[in-house]
């Protein structure tokens, strides 16, 4: 019993020490940021990387679920004569939910891990010592730029999954089941609300950018400097990213529409 | 012109360092001083915090007590502008050569005097090439890192370090793990640098042949203190018992061939032994 209680403390301390060390981090990045307007083609390389690569996969799985959506949304529908409302319920899903959430998984295991793996390398490589011993200072040159760029690219992302799921939609919908297609979208614009549906979804994206962009760029910064330590760190930035991000979303959703 | 670069004001001054990592003591009251212009070389087993003391040279690692002074100034109380100015004035040579993996060689020994100047191109151009020519390895400019080998590399981190022409460079471990020419090329390279550009050079090592051959000055360090220091000869002539096992590679002396723990005997026949297993 003691033991276990012992455990419990000590693994306490392990993650508030964790918290504390994050922070510190962050509060740290956050005033590095001028070095993201300054080295500006540093930041661009860095969107790339992390963004415009990205795009792909964000592409083909949002078309996938909003195909699904479709599939899905048509067959419950049908059955109550209602399936010209398909639109609406593939824009809705998408917007409010599917695209900032998905698109979030989907951005700490595609470019989370990446960050994770790269400053995790450039610290075991003692690539990050070096920068500060050439009086340069990695929080400007290193961490800085791939925060903005995450930070930046995560609701460019959502949005563009979102996009991309009401054509794979559509698809399904107009072009295989027989959907109407002016009503699909006419359907669509009346019940997605732009301060209510657009702009919680847009919200819910740029705070999981920054939540996970965080989680990213920090787990490769206190990443052990070992080969075992960047797995470790890797999967934990997966990991905690899709927690945060699956706990955050109930608390937003909370905040936003509910009387909780 | 002639101006001789060995001052009587040493360039590094290492007073009472007590630095612990964890609940472990790596320094514990050690002192020692680098003069001006000369190599230093301070070697000790692995494990001794030889590396570490680097850190605490270059402001990465902050001692426990103790005071580090550089050029003048002490380390642990420079602001980070201030620290980050000194450092511009000091080089180091990293045991991996720690260079930046994602740009070639010519963008690593660019990298400093891109980050610190505002120089024409072409004048970035010529003095690259200039530090790379030094290290012998011009014709190697267009190479990623992932093309090199591991003294290619440390020859490249040298050109690297020496880009903003520092007065000090600190060398961490620059002979393990090569070939006996590539040996010979590093340490050619680092009497030259020394001597042409007249810079403090401080090596840390456990080569101990290498090393006597190049220094102006060694010290040993074991157990978190000074042993032994002085010129090579010094160091030689007088050496303590621990001194002597470490200069000749005794196996077994006052640094033993086991390590600590309960009698042989003991543990192969008594009950807790036979429990372990």
């Amino acid at each position: 019993m003691i033991e276990f209680l012992s455990g419990l403390g000590r693994s306490g301390l392990h993650w508030l020490a964790v918290l504390g060390r994050a922070s510190t981090f962050l509060f740290r990045v956050l005033l590095a940021q001028d070095a993201v307007v300054r080295r500006f083609r540093l930041t661009l390389a860095e969107i790339y990387s992390v963004g415009v690569r990205s795009m792909l996969i964000i592409m083909v799985s949002g078309l996938f679920v909003g195909m699904v959506l479709g599939y899905q949304g048509y067959i419950t529908l049908v059955n109550f004569g209602a399936a010209e409302a398909l639109g609406g319920v593939v824009a809705l899903s998408l917007v409010r939910e599917l695209g900032p959430v998905v698109t979030a998984l989907l951005f700490a295991g595609r470019a989370g891990s990446a960050l994770t793996a790269e400053i995790g390398l450039m610290k075991t490589t003692e690539q990050l010592s070096a920068m500060e011993m050439m009086a340069v200072d990695p929080y400007r040159r290193v961490f800085a730029p791939r925060f903005f760029a995450g930070f930046l690219s995560m609701p460019l992302l959502a949005a563009l999954f979102s996009a991309v799921g009401v054509m794979g939609g559509y698809i399904v919908g107009v072009g295989l089941l027989g959907v109407d297609s002016g009503s699909y979208f006419s359907q669509m614009q009346a019940v997605t609300d732009w301060h209510e549906d657009v702009m919680s979804g847009v919200i819910k994206s740029i705070v999981f950018g920054f939540v996970v962009t965080w989680i990213a760029v920090f787990q490769g910064f206190d990443a052990e400097p070992t080969s075992e330590g960047i797995s470790r760190a890797t999967t934990q930035t997966v990991v905690v990213s899709a927690l945060a991000v699956l706990g955050l979303d109930f608390i937003l959703t909370g905040l936003m529409f509910g009387d909780m | 012109m002639s101006k001789d670069p060995v001052s009587a004001t040493p360039h590094v001054v290492v007073e009472d360092l007590v630095f612990r990592r964890g609940r472990k003591l790596i320094f514990d009251g050690l002192s020692l001083t680098v003069p001006r212009g000369r190599v230093t070389t301070v070697m000790g087993p692995s494990g001794t915090g030889k590396t570490t003391l680097l850190r605490l040279i270059g402001g990465q690692l902050r001692p426990d007590s103790g005071r580090i002074w550089v050029d003048g100034e002490e380390v642990a109380r420079l602001s980070n502008r201030r620290l980050y100015a000194l450092r511009k004035r000091m080089g180091m040579l990293f045991q991996t050569g720690a260079l930046l993996t994602d740009m070639n060689v010519f963008e690593n020994v660019a990298f400093p005097l891109r980050e610190h100047t505002r120089l024409p191109e072409e004048l970035i151009r010529n003095l690259v090439l200039m530090k790379l020519e030094a290290v012998g390895l011009r014709g190697a400019a267009d190479l990623s890192p992932a093309q090199l080998s591991g003294g290619m590399a440390r020859r490249v981190a040298l050109a690297r370090a020496i880009a903003l022409d520092p007065d000090m460079i600190l060398y961490d471990e620059p002979f393990a793990g090569l070939d006996p020419i590539t040996m010979g090329q590093i340490v050619t390279l680092i009497q030259r640098t020394n001597k042409t550009l007249g810079l403090t050079s401080v090596l840390v090592t456990h080569d101990v042949v290498e090393a006597m051959a190049i220094s102006d000055q060694v010290v040993l360090i074991a157990e978190g203190r000074v042993m032994d220091s002085g010129t090579a000869e010094e160091v030689r002539a007088g050496a303590s018992e621990w001194s002597q096992q470490f200069l000749g590679g005794h196996p077994d002396g006052p640094v033993p061939f086991h390590y600590p723990g309960s009698s042989y005997r003991d543990d192969l026949l008594n009950e807790a032994g036979r429990d372990r297993d």
